[in-house]
């Protein structure tokens, strides 16, 4: 994949995570950083130290892979302490850091295992105490927990971010999953066909999307095409209030489904407009409801609490009244 | 950061260098006995005997020629029978292997793969034991109008002998292949036995019966061995190589020879490459692997067939070895070890067989090493991008170069006055970098698949954590891939205790080794001590074989304890 543009800095014992589907180059930017990789262009700069040219045993990282990379024929011991060896501290300071990291990762007594008798979680934990084993400045973790299945990669991710603020270890994560990113990192890095496409916090990113790709690719959105007409958005038959409508043209206006609310609606709202279930999907305490509105030409998807639907005796073919957040509406042009 | 950058180069990390320094030497080695040999092969059949450059005027020359173009006539008949009859003859067998609920599958295997241990002209003296001169059933073969075994028949049976292990062995791997769900759909729409065979299992099985045919043709046409012994005023390409070089020192005309030879080799590799790359694609990952179903008749059908191929390859080897003992043949049949104690150790054959386990040894310990390092650096250097890939070529082609191609062209190339190297020819060492070369492919292959099915971050990692790779290579990489490396070894041992065609034109009185004694053996008139010589080369190798899997065991206890691990 090629990159281009890329301009970024990653401050001192930040959580940064590179985002973005497959094949978008952020991976790429990952090895280019570890050295597997040689830019085209371009320098890296690491602790005010220029290592654009360096060979990855003359960085300072440590890296964790989404395949581990454990050595299988060595016990957990001999792979957590596989770089401490080369650094010629005795055998004693080894064990002490060894059983030190193994405690940090939460198992204390697997140092006579071997790969093979642990689970993908508790690899995965054995490869990062190996990638901190020696007090790296900044920690590479390559789509660590994709390999995982669902449940122990939530627990695993509250753990790596916990165990980052501990240490407080500059750290830059790939992953393609939004919601990892979103709850791990401090900044989160956006990235599409090569390009950076957004930097900033959880948030911000998720907020104030600064590219339709970004508003898409986080979190849901409904699209509504309209133009500006005197300050405000008209699409369909409707004329909506929004935050950004004094230029003129055709826009693609994008909008949350959070930010279509039920209630509370006064009289003398605007954005106001009646709209009738055609499909509710549940996803647990609240649910994504599709309704078809009046005026605006388009069906839209909002989320509603299981209590209110219940409360209200909602079903499949209900009318309700929404409200459209006019601060809310992201206009881009299209 | 709009700055114009010619491509930025990283920096070597000084432990790296050993191993560009490894790469180097690798591809210096074959270079010189692989790449060198061979483009002076080329350079000759395109030179006149003052080695000036003539073009194809040694080609026309040659195909004016009406011996020796009868030669390239008779090769390619004989070869292309023999594969008409192997082949079908072979899938048979790896069909009952593979797909009935025949007993004894073990035993058949072993059996059908014995003629592997031995030099392949060991089929010719036993045929002629069988049906030459004074052998034992010459009044049947005749009775069925064949009147000698000299010539094209005893050449097409010794061959088909010779060459049906390697065509069995591309078989059974390719019927293993099989895709028990596309059986079960069979079934679930009631389609009969011999459609199931002829729309699944056949197109199935296509690209190995492409590759087992290819393989046998190519075996045949080169080989030099049986011709020789079998052949007698039959001419082909092989013998007529060794003719026009050793006896005539017609070197130009040689190499135009060699270059037939190579045609088909080249053309077997190339198609053999395709074909592997469909074969794999084949089977996806969640193909369920197929499992025969008792069924009487059909199960005896295949035992029977398999106990007749079985006896008769047993009767092959049982004359040879039975000829061994015997007194006097066919006068004098009471039991002797007169071959062995007199007529080997007359022949100096003891230092023949002392030379061959010699060459056999450092072939599999050098063989080994190289092959292996060479892979790996191939495989996992960090840098010289633009060297690996060719490394990797050349390490592909002795795969496609016959052995009497490569002595060739070594003798043309070491034996060249002004060459510093020229102190190497008739050495032992020489010998054993030309065995090495001749069987590197396999060995590189499979180092390849082994070093493939490891984690392709084991050196980033190792490199994170400022380890030297080196280090990696000696306490992860090697350790893993042990099983791989007894594979190779052994390869490389059987092959070069059994190979002729190469070293036929490398050896010295000192440096002869057993296989070429089994040759001069049946030159001189000693078909007892010639067939004592390869029953005991045969021994030899089986010795090594079980040997090998003692090895295998050990190291498999002493290395790969984690993969049992619960």
């Amino acid at each position: 994949m090629a990159l281009s543009d890329i301009d970024l800095d990653v401050r001192q014992g930040e959580f940064v995570c590179f985002l973005g589907p497959s094949g978008c180059g952020k991976t790429t930017l990952l090895r280019i950083i570890a050295g597997l990789e040689v830019q085209t262009a371009g320098s890296v700069r690491q602790a005010g130290r220029d290592i654009s040219r360096l060979p990855p045993a003359q960085r300072d990282y440590g890296i964790v892979f989404q395949s581990y990379a454990l050595f299988p024929n060595l016990s957990v011991f001999d792979n957590v302490a596989y770089g401490l060896v080369n650094k010629r501290v005795g055998r004693k300071a080894i064990d002490a850091r060894v059983a030190e990291l193994l405690t940090l990762v939460g198992l204390p007594d697997a140092d006579a295992k071997y790969p093979s008798q642990l689970s993908g979680g508790q690899q995965q934990r054995i490869a990062l105490a190996r990638a901190l084993a020696t007090s790296p400045g900044l920690l590479l973790l390559d789509e660590p927990l994709s390999a995982l299945d669902a449940i122990v990669r939530v627990h695993l991710r509250q753990e790596i971010r916990a165990l980052q603020q501990r240490l407080g270890v500059t750290t830059i994560m790939v992953t393609h999953d939004q919601e990892e990113a979103l709850s791990m990192a401090d900044r989160i890095v956006v990235m599409n066909q090569g390009a950076i496409e957004q930097v900033g916090s959880a948030l911000e990113i998720y907020r104030e999307p600064a590219s339709p790709f970004v508003a898409d690719f986080v979190g849901k959105v409904n699209v509504l095409t309209g133009s500006a007409q005197d300050g405000r958005l008209r699409v369909g038959s409707k004329l909506l209030e929004c935050g950004g409508c004094a230029r003129a043209g055709t826009f693609k206006a994008y909008l949350r489904p959070e930010d279509i609310i039920a209630r509370p609606i006064a009289a003398h709202d605007s954005n106001v407009f009646d709209s009738r279930i055609e499909k509710i999907e549940f996803l647990g305490s609240y649910c994504l409801v599709r309704v078809s509105t009046d005026g605006l030409g388009q069906p839209l998807t909002v989320y509603l609490s299981l209590n209110f639907l219940s409360e209200q005796n909602l079903e499949v073919g209900s009318e309700l009244r929404l409200r459209i957040l006019p601060e809310r509406l992201r206009l881009f042009d299209g | 950061m709009a700055e114009i950058a010619l491509s930025i180069r990283q920096r070597t990390e000084p432990s790296d260098r050993v191993g560009h320094a490894g790469l180097l030497l690798v591809s210096l080695l074959l270079l010189l006995f692989l790449a060198a040999p061979l483009g002076a092969v080329l350079l000759q059949s395109f030179e006149d005997r003052k080695r000036d450059f003539v073009g194809l005027e040694n080609f026309v020359a040659y195909l004016h020629t009406p011996a020796l173009t009868q030669s390239l006539w008779n090769s390619v008949w004989v070869a292309g029978f023999v594969t008409l009859a192997t082949v079908p003859a072979a899938f048979l067998f790896a069909y009952a292997l593979t797909r009935s609920c025949m007993p004894l599958k073990g035993v058949f295997r072993t059996i059908a793969l014995t003629p592997l241990l031995a030099p392949s002209l060991l089929a010719a003296i036993s045929f002629i034991y069988w049906f030459g001169n004074q052998g034992v059933l010459k009044s049947v073969m005749q009775a069925f109008g064949i009147d000698s075994i000299y010539g094209a028949p005893g050449i097409i049976v010794s061959e088909m002998f010779a060459v049906f292990p390697h065509a069995l062995m591309i078989l059974v791997t390719a019927l293993s292949l099989a895709d028990a769900r596309l059986y079960e759909a069979a079934d679930a729409l009631g389609t009969g036995a011999a459609r199931k065979f002829f729309t699944i299992t056949l197109p199935g099985a296509k690209y190995g019966l492409i590759s087992a045919a290819l393989v046998t043709f190519t075996l045949v046409i080169t080989d030099f061995g049986i011709p020789k012994v079998i052949g007698g005023n039959f001419d082909v390409l092989a013998t007529d190589v060794f003719k026009l070089v050793i006896g005539q020192q017609d070197f130009q005309r040689g190499a135009v020879v060699a270059m037939f030879l190579l045609a088909p080799a080249l053309v077997t590799f190339l198609v053999d490459r395709a074909v592997q790359k469909k074969q794999t694609s084949m089977l996806t990952a969640r193909a369920v692997p197929y499992a025969p179903k008792p069924a009487r008749g059909f199960d005896l059908a295949m035992t029977a067939y398999c106990v007749l191929v079985a006896a008769l390859m047993l009767a092959v080897f049982g004359m040879a070895l039975y000829a061994s003992f015997v007194k006097f043949w066919p006068y004098d049949l009471s039991f002797s070890l007169r071959h062995y104690a007199f007529g080997l150790v007359d022949a100096e054959v003891n230092v023949a067989f002392f030379n061959s386990l010699k060459l056999a040894l450092g072939t599999a310990i050098g063989g080994t090493a190289v092959v292996f390092i060479g892979a790996y650096l191939v495989e996992k250097l960090r840098g010289m991008d633009w060297l690996r890939p060719a490394v990797q070529l050349l390490a592909l082609l002795p795969m496609a170069v016959p052995g009497l191609v490569l002595g060739l062209g070594y003798i043309f190339f070491f034996n060249a006055p002004g060459n510093p190297l020229h102190a190497l020819y008739h050495t032992m060492t020489l010998l054993v970098l030309c065995t090495i070369v001749h069987f590197y492919t396999t060995g590189h292959l499979t180092a390849l698949t082994a070093l493939k099915a490891l984690d392709a971050e084991f050196e980033a990692v190792s490199a994170s954590l400022k380890v030297p790779f080196y280090r990696t290579f000696w306490r992860v990489t090697l350790p893993i891939c042990t099983p791989a490396l007894v594979d190779i070894s052994r390869y490389f041992f059987i092959n070069a205790m059994t190979t002729i065609s190469a070293v036929v034109f490398l050896y010295s009185p000192d440096t002869k080794v057993a296989s070429i004694a089994i040759l001069n053996l049946d030159e001189a008139g000693e078909p007892g001590a010639a067939a004592a010589m390869a029953v005991l080369i045969a021994a030899t190798s089986l010795v090594v074989c079980i040997l090998y899997l003692g090895l295998g065991r050990l190291i498999d206890l002493r290395t790969q304890s984690w993969r049992h691990l619960k």
